[in-house]
């Protein structure tokens, strides 16, 4: 009876071990997962894989970069002698130059002949390029193809242009993306630092224990209101008085989502710091208000000093929320993937990407695999965001 | 004397100055949060009526009810919770009660702590992932339950680990003093004093759950499905996301504006709901166990 009730107990335990481990296999696993599918665009070519990019067999070009094409196309680029070649003007050739160049007795009603047409289109123009579905482009192929560069960790995250869909070459550079994230959060705890700090001094210190019992419960309503309800009062009611009080084309910008990042922010600022104040020791208070300093000289000069660390972590974690929060933001900052030069134009965020766009993204397309690598980013940020968060607040507990 | 008396006053003046613009900017906030639930309590009454709460979504979303989105709100919290409470509750017992301090134990805090952290959109991803592709649930409520039930995971595991806390150690020792074993200890004398605090977190998290958006984009919310599921292997329509869609991607936007007031005031029904409730909870048991 009694060994019967041991091994009772012993499995009991194992339970409540795995039960705990569940926490740190997840983050274990979301790493493996989101790493696994992030990581395999630097394998990608910017371009989609049933596409062929050629020249004559006499061009000395043989690599170009994602972002030539993208100039070629745009005809920024115009010349070989620009990217390395013969100076020898480019002509673009694609499925739609085959239907003016060829006729339709050369391509066959089926374009079966097309592929002929096409191989010997290149051999006869030095200057071509020639961008085509590789279906029509013949075995005994006598164009040179090109090779297209990998997509670069330094491109991908210093790129200055995010157009993950678009022809010939997709643009996958997040810089807009991750200073538009940053842009945001700054704005977003400028706002909430000043309100959220007062409120809490207020409430650790100044509010008797009545009003500190009232706001309480407003602080934690204020941390449990949905970030799509924020959202939408950010939608209805801050971007059109933005767009009003600054006279801007449109309200949806920047200072909108700061404006609701912080309120969303405050609560935990709030929270965080006030518990951070109420640990400073009674003795350490009595001795300043002894040498004759005032309630508010003692806060100022003993009570906040001491409590700074605390402080600092609710900053920190602050900064955590905000840097994640994808709702509100993806609602009321326009969603302009540019790099923001000015708090009143539309920015756009990391998590809004995701949010916005995975659903229309081929899954394991590049596309997809673009935003399981900003997820990556997004990860890599709150992670270490929260790492120092712990350091800060383990720091001063004695 | 005069010098004195002069620095006395300085010193008077600077705190009243001081502690009324602390005083002025906690009104603020305050006034911001009653700003936000005055405006969406006096939009969104009109909306709501018995209709608007039991019937399907007509006209493109523009007229008829959130029925479904309802129910589908109320499928993702039980299942989240189904999943979550008790592996919650579970290793918040563990990393208290049987766990000594250590390296282990501030792994498992570090881990915790940095799940907590992981911002929502990125479950979501990680939902995607696993459960929708890897795992082949499909867009799901199990799927959608399971990304919900590990975000809520470390919150109820901190809330219960807190309450287990608060329970002073004598009664330990006197359980164990009087030959009770450790698990009995935990389930007979430590749990039940603990109970209601798990109990608010666990009110408290639902709250939390029923308005996350982004873990449920892309692993159960329908964008439009104008009836009830029929298994765990249904998609189903969801509040938060069905608020986000009427008031930015609807069919006709302007027209959705009423539903949407009265969508955002459901939702905050629900979140005022389970934090009185939370509230009641604790006080009711803190007053029957003083008695």
């Amino acid at each position: 009876m009694r060994r019967l009730r041991k091994i009772i107990e012993k499995i009991v335990e194992g339970v409540l071990a795995m039960s705990a481990a569940i926490t740190s296999i997840t983050v274990l696993l979301i790493i493996i997962f989101l790493f696994d599918e992030g990581l395999s665009i630097f394998s990608k070519k910017p371009v989609d894989d049933d596409t062929v990019i050629a020249v004559n067999s006499s061009n000395p070009v043989s690599k170009l970069t994602g972002l030539q094409i993208k100039d070629i196309f745009d005809q920024k680029i115009t010349n070989w002698k620009q990217i390395g070649g013969k100076n020898d003007s480019i002509k673009l050739f694609r499925l739609d130059e085959a239907g003016t160049t060829f006729t339709e007795q050369q391509m066959g009603s089926n374009f079966e002949r097309l592929a002929i047409c096409v191989d010997s289109y290149v051999v006869r123009t030095p200057g071509v390029l020639l961008y085509f579905s590789s279906k029509y482009i013949p075995k005994d192929f006598h164009g040179k193809r090109i090779e297209i560069a990998n997509i670069t960790p330094y491109s991908f995250l210093m790129g200055k242009q995010w157009f993950p869909t678009a022809q010939p070459v997709a643009q996958l550079g997040v810089l807009p993306l991750i200073l538009g994230t940053l842009w945001v959060t700054l704005g977003a705890i400028l706002f909430a630092l000043p309100f959220g700090l007062a409120t809490a001094i207020f409430m650790a210190e100044i509010a008797n224990h009545k009003v500190r019992n009232y706001l309480k419960p407003v602080v934690e309503l204020l941390a449990g209101i949905p970030s799509v309800v924020y959202g939408f009062f950010g939608l209805i009611v801050i971007v059109p008085a933005v767009q009003k009080i600054f006279n801007l084309p449109v309200g949806e910008s920047g200072l909108a989502g700061s404006i609701v990042l912080g309120i969303m922010a405050l609560p935990t600022i709030i929270t965080i710091s006030e518990d951070a104040l109420r640990t400073t020791p009674r003795a350490l208070k009595e001795a300043s208000l002894a040498l004759g300093a005032s309630h508010w000289q003692t806060i100022r000069r003993v009570i906040v000093p001491y409590a700074s660390s605390g402080i600092t972590a609710a900053i920190i974690l602050g900064i955590g929320r905000a840097i994640g929060e994808t709702m509100a933001v993806l609602m009321v900052t326009g969603n302009a993937a540019v790099i923001p030069h000015s708090y009143f134009e539309p920015l756009r965020t990391i998590p809004a990407t995701i949010a916005a766009e995975l659903g229309e993204a081929a899954y394991g397309g590049l596309h997809f695999k673009a935003l399981f690598a900003l997820g990556c980013i997004l990860f890599i940020m709150t992670f270490i965001i929260n790492l120092i968060f712990e350091f800060i607040a383990k720091k001063k507990k004695y | 004397m005069d010098k004195a008396h002069k620095i006395i006053r300085q010193k008077k003046v600077s705190q009243g100055i001081a502690f009324s613009i602390f005083g002025i900017i906690t009104s603020i906030v305050v006034l911001i949060l009653c700003g936000i639930l005055y405006f969406i309590f006096v939009r969104g009454w009109p909306a709501m009526s018995w209709k608007f709460l039991t019937s399907m979504p007509t006209n493109g979303m523009t007229d008829g009810g959130i029925y479904p989105a309802i129910i589908g709100t109320f499928c993702l919290i039980g299942g989240s919770m189904l999943f979550a409470f008790p592996i919650g509750v579970l290793s918040g017992i563990y990393l208290n009660e049987y766990l000594l301090d250590g390296k282990l134990k501030s792994f498992i805090n570090m881990m915790t702590n940095n799940l907590a952290g992981v911002p929502s959109i990125v479950f979501g991803l990680f939902g995607m992932a696993l459960f929708v592709n890897k795992l082949k649930f499909g867009d799901s409520i199990l799927a959608g339950s399971l990304t919900l039930g590990l975000l809520a995971l470390p919150v109820i595991i901190r809330t219960t680990e807190e309450a287990l806390k608060s329970v002073d150690d004598a009664y330990r020792i006197a359980s164990l003093a009087l030959g009770a074993s450790k698990l009995q200890t935990v389930r007979k004398v430590v749990l039940p004093i603990a109970f209601p605090n798990i109990l608010t977190g666990l009110i408290l998290s639902v709250g939390r759950v029923s308005g996350e958006t982004a873990p449920i984009l892309f692993t159960v919310a329908a964008y439009f499905l104008p009836r009830l599921p029929h298994s765990i292997y249904d998609q189903v329509m969801a509040l938060p996301y069905h608020l986000y869609v009427i008031c930015t991607s609807g069919t006709d936007i302007v027209a959705s504006r009423k539903m949407a007031y009265g969508t955002a005031l459901v939702l905050i029904l629900i979140v005022l709901i389970s934090n009185i409730l939370a509230g009641i909870v604790r006080s009711y048991f803190t007053r029957k166990n003083k008695i």
